[in-house]
């Protein structure tokens, strides 16, 4: 708290001190208030809300689908070694390629609709979060398995009683980083041909010339970034009590 | 339920290398026997557990229970590890409660099993704490109970009290004999501990260093009730430590 406070004081003396001293030209450094104005007409006219609202229906369509199909193909690898050899050399092929490369193509397929955007996301987020539940999948302690078949469960009990719970605080760090990402790279599907999101009220501050909004664009995103983290850790803390502290 | 272990030979591969574990293991455990299997470490008497539990296959030979061979871990073998092994994830009530769900046990009748076990082990107080809330022994006497409330004919104990100090330690080998006075079970009992193995065997097998195989098997003629004082109990003690301290001796040739 004291940190974050400090950080806005010093963006403070330095763009006020900048607009008293014309170092360089005042709008290139937008100051708090500048900011704070640009943000009241954005919530007074709605806009504000309308971008919110517009990117995370976009990054929460992209995530959902990708954690569904991350989800299957994760457990199915980690679990069923075949389909891991099969699919892993797929995935670390495709994984090191930076998804921004493959943007336009998104947009040459899917248009400048909603369409491209979620696949986007999903794209994005699907490979690493499939990595990691695959494998958290893989490094449950076979001593696990073993205390669980001795006293009579039987392959499918394993996966449904062992497995599953000993993976999830796993797959959730997994989802928490995936959830991560699709806010990450949003902004940078909304700079290509979209007309609402928090990405086109960045772009839009550049097209316009208006700093401030470029930094309230940020800001928001950091918000929100926060918030939908301690909104997961708090889920995360909900779902495994069990396995923590001591 | 009886196990018999015929000619189990064990070899492991690594980067190319075999190297033997076991050779030609042969021990018949009787219905409602005891028999601590004694060596120094690394002689594999882990794997021959591993083995009979059906965790790992043999390289050769095999293991019968009550005439019919293995292909598996089985409900009728249950198994206590030195790590314990508890489901981090339930409770100690859900940890025992474990293999009577699977056998879909109503719910009445398995909280009454699962309360008759937590007494058993003196952890009744306990029953809705998560395993990272408990101390060593109380882990293994979690353990034990899970073991036990599934009812198996076997049960397997892999070095258990062998993370314990020496206190806990004892306390639950009363426990253990306690129990198997109550409740006698056929009992596959590794150690590398030669008080513990006098104090709970009615046999004692003592291994070779590695390849491991069978030296000797002593049988302890002492009564229910042990006494750790006593002399024919420390006069067992030292036959079994002269045979264990030839075969630490050669590892060190």
């Amino acid at each position: 708290m004291i940190a974050l406070l400090a950080t806005l004081a010093g963006w403070a003396v330095v763009t006020y001190g900048n607009a008293a001293l014309g170092v360089v030209n005042p709008v290139l450094l937008p100051t708090p208030g500048a900011v704070a104005a640009v943000l009241v007409d954005a919530i007074r006219d709605g806009s504000l809300l309308r971008h919110v609202l517009t990117s995370l229906v976009r990054v929460a369509e992209g995530f959902g689908l990708a954690a569904l199909v991350a989800l299957v193909a994760g457990l199915l690898a980690g679990i069923c070694t075949p389909v891991r050899l099969l699919i892993e050399p797929v995935i670390e092929f495709v994984r090191p390629i930076p998804p921004l490369a493959f943007l336009p193509m998104f947009l040459v397929w899917f248009g400048l609709g909603e369409t491209s955007k979620v696949a986007f996301i999903g794209y994005t987020t699907v490979f690493p979060m499939f990595v990691g539940i695959a494998a958290s999948v893989l490094s449950v302690d076979v001593m696990l398995l073993r205390a669980a078949a001795s006293l009579g469960a039987r392959r499918r009990e394993l996966i449904r009683r062992v497995v599953i719970p000993a993976a999830l605080p796993g797959i959730i760090v997994a989802l928490r980083v995936g959830f991560g990402l699709a806010l990450f790279v949003i902004v940078g599907a909304e700079f290509m041909g979209a007309d609402a999101g928090l990405g086109y009220l960045i772009m839009e501050g550049r097209t316009f010339f208006n700093p401030a909004q470029i930094v309230l664009g940020a800001l928001v995103l950091g918000l929100l970034g926060s918030l939908v983290n301690w909104l997961l850790l708090a889920l995360e803390r909900r779902i495994v009590p069990a396995q923590k502290g001591a | 339920m009886s196990i018999q272990v015929q000619g189990v030979s064990k070899s492991f591969t690594v980067g190319g290398a075999t190297h033997a574990a076991l050779t030609d293991v042969d021990i018949d455990v009787a219905e409602r026997e005891l028999i601590c299997i004694l060596g120094p470490s690394g002689c594999g008497k882990s794997t021959l557990l591993n083995i009979v539990a059906g965790f790992l296959p043999p390289t050769s030979g095999r293991v019968l229970v009550d005439g019919r061979a293995i292909s598996g871990p089985g409900a009728d073998r249950g198994v206590v590890f030195q790590e314990y092994v508890l489901f981090p994830w339930l409770t100690v009530a859900g940890n025992v409660a474990f293999g009577l769900e699977l056998k879909a046990v109503p719910s009445d009748e398995r909280m009454r099993i699962v309360r008759h076990y937590l007494t058993l082990v003196g952890l009744n107080a306990h029953a809705d704490k998560y395993p990272v809330q408990l101390s060593g022994g109380m882990k293994q006497r979690v353990a034990i109970a899970r073991a036990l409330a599934n009812d198996p004919a076997i049960v397997l104990m892999d070095e258990p009290f062998g993370a314990l100090d020496a206190q806990t330690r004892e306390v639950l080998q009363d426990e253990l004999s306690r129990i198997q006075s109550v409740e006698p079970k056929t009992i596959l009992f590794v150690t590398h501990s030669i008080r513990e193995a006098v104090y709970l065997a009615d046999r004692v097998v003592v291994m070779t260093s590695a390849p491991g195989r069978i030296k000797q098997v002593v049988p302890i003629k002492l009564g229910e009730l042990r006494d750790r004082f006593a002399a024919e109990f420390t006069q067992y003690e030292s036959e079994l430590t002269r045979l264990v301290k030839e075969e630490v001796a050669k590892v060190h040739e």
